[in-house]
């Protein structure tokens, strides 16, 4: 099968699906590629290097096209201004497309694909799970964007970001706030921490404050608490009070800091406005806003897509193409991950999609003609603590089944309970009261039983496990009770019974003390 | 003093002993847990002292302070690692006392019953607390054998050995209905005394045909037995402190060994009911530990390097831990670690050791700080951004083949998913599989790396080796 990886069309694109490196990886797992002529000239790629590599060079888009059973691009299809046709159209019949195709958005673009009896895979819909992360060129891109937008700021802004004592007098650190830390926003703190910023930084979901930490940042804290985690490891929204706590903090922070950047996304949404006008105006002269978001509609009021403007004094960027800033890095990491992605699905050098495997599903859109987007959710993740999960109720105790199962359970919890009932009954019918009130005090101890053991900690099972021990020698009581019976043997068997249980009860709570004593704290 | 006095004392105990299992819910409230249990046990003793039945009291004074010294002592030198077999053998102890009050209570000629069917319900209670305890006593003797290693772990296998089960349980019915609910004088002590050997041989036959990896259960669920033994025996005497410590500990035991058994991934039924996982153990003899590739070794030093590189660590002990003793060194290692700035911790699978709980006790005896041991489903979703996981002497519970091998007799156990971590450095002293026989795919992992040798000496190395770095 032949792989084809013409060049981007889209202006100022400067990436190119495919490296020289990775056209030898898709040599290597039995496919041929075909690369147009001139693909790589923004990625610093050559077409002497993809030939050196091993692949032929298409003259130009037509033939590339024409000769390609996959096709890898970066920018989802387009109009081709030289040839006046659309790619999707030049996408031969029941052939398959690998690129960036954001369906939500390009619901047109979807159909006329699945009009050419295509199986389209979407880079940007990878679901997000641990095994698929080698082929998430999201997180790719977000990580070089980051990266790029503290190069940007610094660029655009007029002092260091390290702090410097120097003979003619001392130089303050930039102060940096990075909103959002995803891939991105991650990124951005490491690379601005490693210039010698003092950063800062704010995100909703309270488990990335290690991560923040980590980086050298300092994680900015809400006194308002709300865990923003969604699903697939984005941020959800938050309620109107959590928002407004937030903005409080930022407009705080806006009048301290130097440079801003945004990374606020949730997929599919106009991108949250966090940095008002009231606040840019309140930033410092010469101050920097970096809005990651400012595709989807930017997280700071004023800004321009795609456009540096300067605002109040203070420069806002809103360039939407910072991987394509970085084009052999993106092209690198962005080729790697389609090989990945190649590389799962092919079966002795055939190119399959498998779509009872979760990733290719979530990946595949389309699927020979038919669109398959959006794909079933994935399971949310496990709750964190099933520890106190309860037992099934084959055994009598209470439980929480499922909704499907309930009526099952039920089923069978009834039928126990009626024969309980009926043993009950039997026994209140023969038993004489004393034993009855015997049998009750039985029955409650156990259910108390049941209910204290589950609270267990199950680091205290062993101690746990000596202090029933030393109480079970309680049956110490009944030899006391017997040994001041008239029988010899009696007294024997007793006093037998006595020394065991002693040894017990002695043993049993000396050796808990002991080994509670070790447990500790730090 | 009057019943009356007694009976309330009796109720302050049971109190006690509710507030003693409650205190165990956290590590904080747990000594003062134990306390309310020694009061309570010291309450119920004392007023039992007051008790109009009692009768001498110079021959229990004595057996007390030999008892309670033998217990003191045993308590204050038995190693850590050994704490599955004291737990066992004090088992054995409860089951052989209510043995022996069921068969005393029988011949104590001072019971009197008012009615026949008072008679009838007072035998048949001394038959279950005899068959209960008697159980107990053999099964638990048996699992300390095991656990201390005088009888071989591997699963008794004897041909037909349900059925064996199954005809003694119905001789042990036979034989209490031959002696249950006849009047007069103690004539029928020979069914009761011959019951008692076939229950006996019945509990060590359960034992025995249970695996060495199945302890933890198996010493759950005789710790359960114990309890219903005690609260059979109360029945028998009509006391209700007893019922409700029977009650207590019983129900204990079966939450547990119910713990155990989902950690495993096993029927509880088929645990307790004796021989389970025999039938798995030779299937996967056959298929062998031949068919995965190669392992890859790999030397102290380099584990060393490995370790000084690394920025967070978890370590998953196992049994191999206990036995070699390595508890104190690996903190050791830990605290030198945590030092630098390394994030340490330990991941604990439910079923680590020979007991519940086993591993925490025997790190909290090595001082490790109990925040950072944490169990396994709270553990599980950190190793993928955890740099190096140690697993030390644990082998099913870090089976891989769990998790993706529907063919491995151990498959949907959960697991400890240490091969999640950037590196994955296994402490073995050899290629021998664990006591499920079933081998394990992690070792031929890319990310797995064998450190062959005894635990505690390749972790006192790896100390010294770093350390020098």
């Amino acid at each position: 099968m032949k792989i084809g990886v013409p060049r981007e069309i889209y202006p100022e694109e400067k990436r190119v699906a495919a490296s020289p490196d990775s056209v030898k990886q898709m040599l290597k797992l039995g496919y041929q590629v075909v690369v147009e002529s001139q693909a790589g000239m923004g990625a610093q790629f050559s077409d002497e290097s993809y030939r050196a590599a091993g692949a032929e060079i298409a003259p130009d888009a037509k033939s590339l096209w024409d000769v390609a059973d996959i096709v890898i691009k970066v920018r989802p299809p387009m109009q081709n201004p030289d040839l006046g046709v659309h790619e999707a159209e030049l996408l031969g019949e029941g052939k398959t497309l690998i690129s960036f195709l954001w369906p939500a958005q390009n619901k047109e673009l979807m159909a006329q694909l699945a009009a050419r009896k295509a199986t389209v895979l979407a880079m940007d819909s990878v679901p997000r799970i641990s095994r698929s992360q080698k082929l998430d060129a999201l997180s790719s891109m977000a990580n070089i964007a980051g990266y790029r937008a503290v190069l940007e700021a610094a660029h655009n802004f007029g002092r260091f970001f390290t702090g410097q004592i120097t003979a003619a007098g001392r130089v303050p650190p930039a102060k940096i706030l990075v909103i959002g830390a995803g891939v991105a926003g991650l990124s951005a703190i490491g690379t601005a921490v490693s210039m010698g910023a003092i950063v800062r930084a704010f995100d909703t979901r309270p488990e990335v404050a290690d991560q923040i930490t980590s980086l050298g940042a300092e994680f900015l804290l809400l006194t308002f608490k709300e865990d923003g985690t969604g699903e697939g490891g984005y941020a959800k929204t938050m309620s109107a009070e959590f928002i407004a706590a937030e903005m409080a903090l930022f407009a705080e922070q806006a009048k301290e800091v130097d440079v801003i950047i945004t990374t606020a996304l949730i997929p599919g949404v106009k991108a949250p406005i966090l940095i008002t006008e009231e606040m840019v105006k309140s930033m410092k002269q010469g101050s920097v806003v970096v809005d990651l978001a400012a595709e989807q509609g930017g997280n700071c009021e004023g800004t321009e897509a795609g456009k540096v403007v300067v605002k109040h004094g203070v420069k806002l960027i809103g360039y939407t193409d910072l991987p394509s800033r970085l084009p052999t890095q993106a092209s690198n990491l962005y080729a790697q991950n389609i090989c990945h992605l190649l590389k799962d699905m092919t079966k002795d050098g055939v190119f399959t999609v498998n779509l009872e495997d979760v990733v290719q599903r979530g990946t595949t859109v389309v699927h020979q003609g038919e669109i398959i987007w959006p794909p079933p959710k994935l399971p949310p993740p496990p709750p964190k603590k099933p520890v106190a999960a309860p037992p099934p109720a084959g055994h009598g105790k209470p439980g929480t089944p499922t909704a499907e199962d309930s009526r099952a359970t039920q089923k069978k919890s009834l039928t126990i309970l009626a024969i309980g009932g009926a043993l009950l009954g039997l026994i209140g019918l023969a038993a004489p009261p004393a034993f009855l009130g015997h049998l009750t005090v039985f029955v409650l101890a156990c259910f108390v039983g049941y209910r204290i053991i589950w609270d267990v900690t199950p680091s205290l099972h062993t101690p746990l496990m000596s202090v029933t021990n030393a109480i079970s020698g309680i049956i110490i009581i009944g030899a006391m009770l017997q040994i001041g019976s008239s029988s010899g043997i009696v007294v024997v068997l007793s006093t037998l019974a006595a020394l065991l249980a002693v040894v017990n009860i002695a043993g049993g709570f000396l050796v808990t003390q002991r080994m509670l004593k070790m447990f500790r704290k730090e | 003093m009057n019943a009356g006095v007694v009976t309330v004392s009796y109720i302050a105990a049971s109190v006690l002993f509710i507030l003693s299992l409650g205190g165990l819910a956290h590590q904080e409230s747990a000594r003062r847990g134990n306390l309310y249990g020694m009061m309570g046990m010291a309450i119920a003793v004392l007023f039992t002292f007051a008790n109009p039945k009692l009768g001498s009291v110079g021959l229990l004074i004595p057996v007390m302070l030999v008892g309670g010294g033998l217990g003191a002592f045993v308590a204050a030198r038995v190693k850590m690692t050994a704490m599955p077999q004291l737990v066992a053998g004090f088992h054995s102890f409860v089951g052989l006392a209510a043995v022996l009050e069921g068969i005393a209570n029988y011949l104590d000629p001072s019971v009197q019953h008012a009615s026949r069917a008072e008679m009838f319900i007072h035998e048949t209670e001394i038959a279950v607390g005899v068959f209960i305890g008697a159980i107990t006593f053999t099964g638990s003797l048996v699992a300390f054998g095991k656990l201390q290693g005088l009888i071989k772990s591997k699963p008794l296998a004897l041909p037909g050995r349900h059925g064996m089960n199954f005809t003694a349980a119905l001789l042990c019915i036979y034989l209490s209905s031959l002696f249950v609910g006849h009047p007069g004088a103690h004539t029928h002590l020979m069914p009761l005394l011959l019951m008692t050997v076939i229950a006996c041989g019945l509990g060590a036959h359960l034992v025995l045909s249970i695996g060495g990896a199945d302890m933890p259960v198996v010493v759950s669920m005789l710790n359960s037995y114990s309890g219903w033994a005690a609260a059979a025996t109360g029945f028998m005497l009509s006391n209700d402190v007893l019922i409700v410590v029977g009650a207590l500990v019983g129900s204990s035991g079966a939450i547990l060994s119910y713990i155990m058994c989902r950690a495993m991934g096993r029927s509880f039924i088929s645990v307790i009911l004796g021989g389970f996982g025999v039938e798995a153990g030779t299937a996967v003899a056959a298929s062998g530990p031949t068919e995965q590739g190669s392992v890859t070794s790999i030397t102290v030093e380099e584990t060393a390097v490995l370790l000084r590189e690394a920025k967070s660590v978890i370590i998953v002990p196992g049994f191999g831990m206990a036995v070699a003793h390595a508890q104190h060194p690996v903190y050791e290692l830990t605290r030198f670690l945590r030092e630098r700035g390394c994030k340490v911790r330990f991941a604990i699978h439910p079923v680590a050791g020979r007991m519940p709980g086993h591993m925490n006790v025997l790190l909290a005896e090595a001082k490790v700080p109990y925040d950072i041991v944490l169990e396994m489903d709270e553990i599980n979703p950190d190793f993928p951004s955890t740099d190096v996981a140690i697993v030390l002497g644990a082998n099913d519970t870090v089976n891989s083949g769990a998790q993706d091998d529907p063919s491995s007799p151990i498959y949907g156990m959960p697991v400890v998913e240490c091969w999640k971590a950037g590196t994955v450095i296994v402490s073995k002293r050899s290629m021998a599989t664990g006591y499920s026989g079933v081998d394990n795919p992690l070792f031929y992992k890319d990310n797995a790396r064998m450190l062959f040798g005894d635990a505690r000496k390749t972790v006192e190395a790896v100390f010294v080796a770093i350390s020098a770095l």
